[in-house]
């Protein structure tokens, strides 16, 4: 495997059509020259700051904290970002490296949309093309967020192919890039997919805990014992977890969507149900059947129903650096209540995930332990959704 | 001498892509068969995919539509042993990666061996992944086929010195399917490949027409089909033997 390029451990590398193959290396090649390089990073602070409102704050849930009466409980608001989810810290820096590159054109995948949002935002914002590639399905379940790209200015795709879902709208994301590669750049959308995306991702992301560390320094004076954050393809989770990989005394949790539960066919636990394979340019591990077919996933969040996850977390996960739990429709549904009744916040039910997870934690540490949990996104766009959930209709 | 490098001494070689388990086991059986007695110099079988990200939405619907009648690797490599006793035409695979990885490496290709598969192609695994891949074939004695685009450039040279069995030249960007014109300067392409290449080379993607496949196979050593095969098999179901048989003469005398 001496040629492959991007490995964690065993994971990661480039499984894609050859007609691709120049477009990552030309990807590689400009992310290299440009990620050092002041003038690049000047301009990129400036957006994440001005335009995108970072740094997000770190919030101590002081009432959850009491009610739970174990460890404290930090909320990383990334649910305050522009457009309402972390997903602006990778488009942006991706948007501004396509730029550099001549790119007029930008592409990409989503799940709830959020995604889709932030590409059409900083499409907008650059005077570039966008075209979205959303699974039906999704456009129902987050009708909102298909309005909102279209405002934008992006063309949205409905993908009816497969599951109708995340992974059919990567699948489709790449046969367009295969299309047309000279104007146009991929803006993918997690840690996932070939190198040197899930480099390029994690880096943007890596904001994330760079300004959990200096904010907890500044306000405890010490680390956090514990970073808790949802897991689907991997984005927010490896940016709240990449700049304490190295401390090994903070412990590392993500929270893969159990659906049903992890016993049922009726999951997204990647981590904790799935296999090695090799889908969508990466090896890692995938929810799939013995002959390699990939699994019609489910989760209530379009977000996280993602059969694979990233190759770096594929190697946190074997190395024991991190820690993956599953967490059911149910628990993240309650979580969402939770957090909007005790806190005044209501999170992305990717994000409930997390929460959930930190409510089932807190309670079993000591009052002097801190934990953070990251709030991936706002819950806005979720609302009809749960509401349905519940029972109720509120006919958005 | 191999049964790849033979499918190439009968003039420009003839070779159709058929979805093993489309629409069921026994007509895609059928339709190979009726492909080789047609003219047909080597046929490319396909293992079907949940989610085949290299191809359009004809073959697409083959493989979603294959699955859900219940192929299996295992029912494919049955398939290909009964039709290895009546005939010597290779065969090729085409499927994607995790079919082959997942099944086990070693087990995959002892099995395929066993079967009478001569080659495999992978579309989403280039040059710089394919050791993984080539070493245990080549323990088993198959051909790992490479491809090359037309976005390859300054790969080509690499590709084309390391290709075993024969090369597969992508006509088109973008993915499987039939299209009405092939913009590519294929003279240039095709000639790039050969400066470099051991092996035949045969082009694919976008070929549909015997007028088209006359045209390509004045510069490449083969041609390839595979969505226009599909439409036929689709618009005809069980009664499709005849009619991609029919229409495999047709292209094989358009190139001889």
């Amino acid at each position: 495997m001496d040629k492959s390029k991007g490995r964690f451990g065993t994971h990661g590398g480039q499984y894609i059509p050859e007609t691709l193959m120049n477009a990552v290396i030309e990807l590689e090649e400009a992310y290299n020259r440009y990620k050092d390089d002041p003038e690049f990073n000047r301009e990129l602070t400036e957006l994440f700051n001005e335009y995108a409102g970072r740094p997000s704050r770190l919030y101590y849930a002081e009432k959850m904290t009491k009610d739970l009466g174990g460890a404290k409980i930090y909320l990383k608001r990334e649910d305050l970002n522009h457009t309402g989810a972390h997903k602006i810290n990778n488009v942006l820096g991706q948007a501004l490296l396509a730029k550099k590159m001549g790119k007029t054109r930008l592409i990409a995948e989503t799940g709830a949309g959020q995604h889709g949002v932030a590409t059409a935002t900083a499409a907008a914002l650059f005077g570039m093309e966008c075209v979205v590639f959303m699974g039906e399905e999704d456009t129902k379940r987050q009708a909102l967020n298909v309005y909102k790209m279209k405002l934008l200015g992006a063309d949205v795709v409905a993908v009816k192919s497969g599951t109708a879902t995340l992974k059919d709208a990567v699948s489709e994301a790449m046969r367009e890039w295969t299309n047309r590669i000279e104007d146009t750049h991929y803006c993918l959308g997690s840690v996932m997919g070939p190198h040197p995306f899930p480099t390029i991702v994690r880096d943007f992301q890596a904001v994330i805990s760079k300004e959990i560390k200096e904010q907890m320094l500044e306000k405890e004076g010490r680390l956090p014992d514990a970073v808790i954050a949802c897991v689907g393809g991997g984005s927010n989770a490896i940016g709240s977890f990449y700049n304490f990989i190295e401390d090994k005394d903070v412990k590392l949790i993500g929270c893969e969507a159990a659906g049903r539960g992890i016993n049922t066919k009726e999951t997204a636990a990647t981590l904790n149900t799935g296999r090695l394979g090799i889908f969508h340019g990466m090896k890692s591990y995938f929810c799939q059947d013995e002959y390699g077919q990939i699994a019609p996933v489910y989760s209530i969040s379009a977000g996280l129903d993602y059969p694979g996850v990233g190759p770096e977390h594929a190697w946190l996960f074997d190395t024991k650096r991190a820690e993956y739990v599953g967490i059911t429709d149910d628990e993240a549904v309650d979580a969402f209540e939770y957090l909007s009744r005790m806190e005044g916040i209501i999170p992305a039910i990717e994000s409930s995930h997390a929460v959930a997870y930190a409510k089932k934690l807190a309670p079993t540490l000591d009052k002097d332990k801190i934990i953070v949990v990251t709030i991936s996104g706002r819950g806005d766009k979720d609302c009809a959704a749960i509401a349905k959930y519940r029972g109720e209709d509120i006919n958005e | 001498m191999s049964r790849i490098k033979k499918a190439f001494e009968n003039g420009k070689a003839f070779i159709p892509f058929i979805t093993a388990g489309y629409p069921d086991v026994e007509t895609s059986e059928k339709n190979i068969l009726s492909a080789i007695e047609n003219g047909a110099d080597l046929v490319e079988i396909g293992i079907p995919f949940s989610d085949p990200t290299a191809e359009g939405p004809v073959i697409q619907t083959a493989n979603v539509e294959a699955l859900k009648n219940g192929i299996t690797t295992d029912k494919v490599f049955e398939m290909v042993k009964r039709l290895r006793e009546k005939t010597e035409v290779p065969f090729v695979f085409m499927t994607y990666a995790n079919v082959v990885f997942s099944y086990g490496m070693e087990r995959f290709c002892s099995n395929a061996k066993e079967a009478g598969i001569d080659g495999i192609i992978l579309p989403d695994v280039p040059f710089e992944e394919k050791d993984e891949f080539s070493e245990v074939m080549k323990k088993f004695d198959i051909d790992m086929i490479s491809l090359i685009a037309p976005t390859s450039e300054n790969r080509i040279a690499m590709i084309a010195a390391e290709a075993e069995g024969f090369i597969y030249i992508v006509s088109s960007l973008g993915v499987t399917g039939v299209r009405s014109k092939i913009t590519t300067d294929i003279p240039t392409l095709v000639s790039q490949v050969k400066a470099s290449a051991k092996v035949p080379c045969a082009i694919g993607f976008g070929i549909s027409t015997p007028e088209q496949a006359k045209e390509m196979s004045r510069y490449a050593d083969g041609v390839i089909v595979g969505s226009a095969i599909i439409k036929i098999i689709s618009k005809y179901g069980v009664d499709s033997p005849k009619y991609v048989g029919e229409y495999v003469r047709s292209m094989k005398e358009a190139i001889r």
